[in-house]
């Protein structure tokens, strides 16, 4: 620590990429994110997004959580941890998952890498050293190790980012199915790269040891230079995923174990994971809550709606009847999709109401003046966003 | 199968939208298309390998955003991007930047002026309001304002109240507009030259007008009224070209059961007993229809593909007469990398903006003296967009294509009939005019497509290549569009319609002339209304 800097304990950590991000934020626009100084955007949030979904992006994913679980007895510990069959997992593939308390209530999700036979990776958007150790407590060999520091990573996200990476001389890169994982060498040191993201469109993450941070990042921009390559920060990611209809923290699910008040959190049932939850594997933390709740119903349904108007529904309250007199439920993100045209929103809604009529009340307001609006919604059951380029193997180049 | 309930004629955006729209309440239509292509000016084409130019319509603004929902357009692939700002180039070398973000361009305006850097507000304030009065109109049907039926009343109705809620003073502020030349409105506002310039460069486009023309400030309204996604006065590149627009109605045409057939030119409206019945194609086909559609300009139905003897007294006269000058050419130019322009940085925002050669005023007027003498402008307004600086799917990586929107060009030359020799003379006179400030421009020119308005006539098929299928002036504006009386979509022979940018909105790539067309037809023919209503509200 700088001793001579008075603020020296208050000031944010700076990623291995923030040389190179700080002389693109022409804006200053930064928050944080886990310790890290984060972009909220470089220039504007919605033409940032607009390289996301026309051209290409990169998202600095240094601040997100990861953490290494090896051993003999690490693909077990996470199959008791998680609610995925992590035993499904094949090498160098990833996994998107959760982990649940006792009560089945959703501590988090992230994603597991396959790395090898008895190696995995978990990352995470808040930190889990806790719940790892309390996890791994009664297995013999097993050993959690925190590498978010020690790993540098980039999110490389966008229609062009698969030719940007062949461009980049990453031979077969193209091959990679959504969820693999390859390597590469790269300056004497390997380069992971998996293809993975949170904007549901095609994408990459890029993986490598912090001293080759700026390496990476050069090379990068030098292939995608006329692949229309940009940063992008929080915003437009936040933008991407509402259309991919990805769940966010804080927005669509309260953490469990910062959650004060009685089922303030969530369940992957109410939050359309159930698809995640494997009863037929061995036992795993919230087996017995989720089944029960599987067997009886959730309370509430995450659902995708489209809502009349341009006005987004953010911080609505959905309700039965245009009379907004029966509260049946509540918008957790909102937008005006610039890609699908519509007024999109994710709402946490009573599962009892949901084959009903569906209002949102609307407050917007125009030159200091507040106005409301109660618009239909009506229910969508694929994500809002999902090109078929996405999945594709070999992808398109643009 | 020769039987259809409608036949549209035209694959343009407005035709295949009025087609869609039909379709999708159940109806059996065609859409007829002369070329082999459809789209007709919002249309993609690779005439160089490896480039795609959107030869005709070049960016997108006023296209309903209800009408992108409700077909799903998205889904039939077309990505509207909003660019970022634009570069205008003056003639004594001055550079005037309107950057994306607000406080930037506050600061760049108030390098060449702090005056009209604060009245920037205003003039920005007030375009919005007269905006979106009319936005409010783009949708609907114009009422007749001799009829007495309750509907054309109950619009008549809305409008009024509309303008009411402008306010008194700002209403007179109105009308005045309405009559005023751009050059002279913005005198309001500003005090620099080069300000005016490049704010009253909309003013021009498109039309037979010069920036000191009466009339002239609805054109600039025009053309900032539209927006993307809610911000109103940006334009937006369709990704892949403006045919995106153009294949994703069709998409949505085609998913409705609407068949499209290219190749088949109309060469007569049949009409029987005062009706019109079906059409005749130029290779002697006939198909039969209950309803047949124009997309065609007013002047081309009437007195191309129609007999005269056929329609009433005097309307004839009246599509004769239909004011439809060419003014302005096109220049569509592949370059072998991105061009340099002396005085403006290049980076990655400013390059993905577009670039105004407005040089003044008076250039401006005297470009439009040129015209009015029956010569291309020999020093012209240019508006060029490099959309490859941001569209990865239009040029190679790393190389780009330039679009040039060209003022003045002259349909008719004063010194006999256009040749590839002219055309090219022309192009050549865009090309110098940009190598004056991107010095080496010329060395990357790869491939060039130059469209006068005589090419554009005989390739689209929009009379004296003018863009907006007739000039947006107010004696044909609104009800008065294209004739007065004729305004609401049907024509003077029973069971013709016209849908194209001949009637109301007018031209602009906003499909509402289709869809508002579409909605009367499916009045006329007793079936439900598809077509939505504008889905703003409260702006």
């Amino acid at each position: 620590m700088n001793t001579t800097d008075p603020y020296a304990g208050e000031r944010l950590k700076l990623s291995p990429f923030h040389p190179r991000q700080q002389a693109l934020n022409i804006r200053d626009a930064w928050s944080a994110w886990n310790g890290y100084k984060f972009a909220d955007y470089y220039y504007d949030a919605e033409y940032e997004y607009f390289c996301v979904r026309n051209s290409c992006g990169t998202y600095d994913i240094c601040p997100m959580q990861k953490y290494e679980i090896r051993g003999r007895d690490a693909e077990v510990m996470l199959n008791r941890m998680v609610t995925r069959d992590v035993a499904k997992i094949r090498l160098n593939r990833v996994a998107y998952c959760v982990w649940c308390t006792d009560e089945g209530r959703m501590i988090d999700d992230g994603t597991i890498f396959r790395l090898a036979g008895d190696k995995f990776m978990l990352t995470c958007g808040s930190p889990c050293n806790a719940w790892l150790e309390k996890s791994a407590f009664g297995f013999d060999e097993v050993s959690v190790t925190d590498v978010t520091d020690d790993l540098a990573a980039l999110s490389l996200q966008g229609p062009t980012s698969c030719a940007v990476l062949k461009n980049m001389g990453l031979h077969g890169i193209d091959t990679a199915k959504p969820f693999d994982i390859m390597y590469f060498p790269f300056h004497g040191d390997t380069l992971m790269v998996s293809r993975t993201g949170f904007t549901g469109d095609l994408g990459y993450e890029l993986w490598i040891q912090p001293a080759l941070a700026l390496e990476l990042w050069d090379e990068l921009y030098a292939a995608g230079e006329n692949y229309g390559i940009q940063p992008y920060g929080e915003a437009a990611t936040n933008m991407a995923r509402l259309e991919a209809a990805f769940i966010m923290p804080a927005m669509e699910f309260n953490e469990a174990l910062r959650t004060v008040h009685f089922e303030h959190d969530q369940t992957p049932f109410e939050l359309n994971l159930g698809w995640m939850v494997d009863f037929k594997k061995p036992h795993f933390s919230g087996r017995r809550a989720l089944l029960k709740e599987k067997q009886r119903g959730s309370k509430y349904t995450l659902t995708k709606l489209d809502i009349e108007g341009n006005k987004p529904a953010e911080g609505s309250y959905i309700y039965k009847n245009k009379r907004c007199t029966r509260e049946i439920g509540y918008v957790t993100s909102a937008m005006w999709s610039p890609a699908v045209k519509a007024n999109i929103a994710l709402a946490m809604i009573k599962t009892e109401y949901l084959q009903g009529e569906l209002w949102a009340e609307i407050y917007y307001e125009k030159e200091l003046r507040q106005y409301s609006r109660v618009a239909r919604c009506t229910r969508k059951q694929k994500p809002f966003w999902a090109p078929p380029r996405a999945r594709a193997t070999p992808p398109p180049d643009f | 199968m020769n039987n259809y309930d409608a036949i549209i004629i035209g694959a343009g955006h407005n035709g295949l939208t009025n087609a869609a729209y039909l379709a999708k309440a159940g109806l059996n239509v065609v859409v007829l298309e002369k070329n082999d292509y459809i789209g007709g000016a919002s249309v993609s084409r690779e005439l160089h390998e490896g480039w795609i130019y959107s030869s005709c319509s070049y960016v997108c603004s006023m296209m309903r955003q209800a009408l992108h929902r409700d077909l799903d357009l998205g889904r039939h692939g077309l990505l509207l991007v909003p660019y970022l700002g634009t570069v205008n180039f003056g003639d004594a070398g001055e550079r005037l930047f309107t950057y994306h973000d607000e406080e930037a361009a506050h600061l760049e305006l108030k390098r060449h002026s702090p005056h009209d850097a604060d009245a920037m507000h205003r003039f920005q304030t007030d375009l919005t309001r007269y905006s979106q009065l009319i936005r409010k109109t783009l949708l609907r049907t114009p009422p007749d304002p001799t009829s007495f039926r309750p509907r054309d009343i109950r619009e008549l109705l809305y409008l009024a109240k509309q303008v009411w809620a402008l306010g008194e003073k700002e209403i007179y502020e109105y009308v005045r507009f309405f009559t005023m030349s751009a050059a002279e409105y913005l005198e309001d506002y500003f005090e620099n030259d080069m300000i005016k310039a490049a704010m009253a460069s909309p003013g021009i486009i498109g039309t037979a007008l010069g920036v000191y023309s009466p009339g002239s400030s609805y054109i600039l309204l025009h053309h900032v009224m539209g927006d993307v996604d809610g911000s109103i006065g940006a334009w937006g590149l369709a990704r892949g070209g403006m045919g995106a627009i153009s294949d994703a109605i069709a998409g949505a045409l085609q998913e409705h059961g609407g068949e499209i057939r290219t190749n088949a030119g109309v060469q007569q409206v049949l009409v029987e007993n005062r009706k019109a019945v079906g059409v005749v194609l130029e290779n002697g086909d006939e198909i039969r229809a209950r309803v047949v559609v124009s997309n065609l300009d007013a002047k081309r139905t009437f007195t191309r593909i129609m007999d005269k003897n056929d329609l009433p007294e005097g309307i004839y006269e009246k599509a004769c007469n239909f004011k439809i000058r060419g003014s302005s050419g096109k220049v569509n130019i592949a370059l072998s990398g991105m061009p340099k322009f002396t005085g403006v940085p290049g980076n990655r925002y400013i390059d993905r903006g577009g670039q105004g050669f407005t040089g003044s005023l008076e250039t401006m007027e005297r470009a439009y003296d040129c015209w009015k003498r029956g010569r291309w402008s020999d020093d012209p307004f240019v508006e060029s967009v490099i959309p490859s600086a941001w569209d990865p799917t239009v040029a190679p990586p790393g190389q780009h294509w330039m679009s040039n929107f060209v003022q003045y060009c002259p349909s008719d030359l004063a010194e006999g009939p256009w040749t590839a020799e002219k055309r090219d003379l022309f192009g050549q006179t865009v090309v110098d005019k940009i190598e004056r400030y991107s010095p080496g421009f010329k060395d990357l020119i790869v491939h060039m497509e130059v469209r006068t308005p005589h090419e554009i006539e005989q390739e689209i098929g929009l009379t004296e290549g003018n863009i907006f299928q007739g000039e947006l002036t107010i004696d044909q504006l609104f009800f008065n569009r294209p004739f007065p009386g004729y305004a609401q979509y049907r024509m003077p022979v029973k069971n013709l319609y016209m849908c194209g940018s001949s009637t109301h909105p007018g031209g602009g790539v906003s499909a509402a002339c289709g869809a508002n067309a579409a909605r009367e037809i499916l009045m006329d023919l007793r079936r439900p209304n598809t077509v939505p209503d504008d889905d703003f509200y409260d702006e």
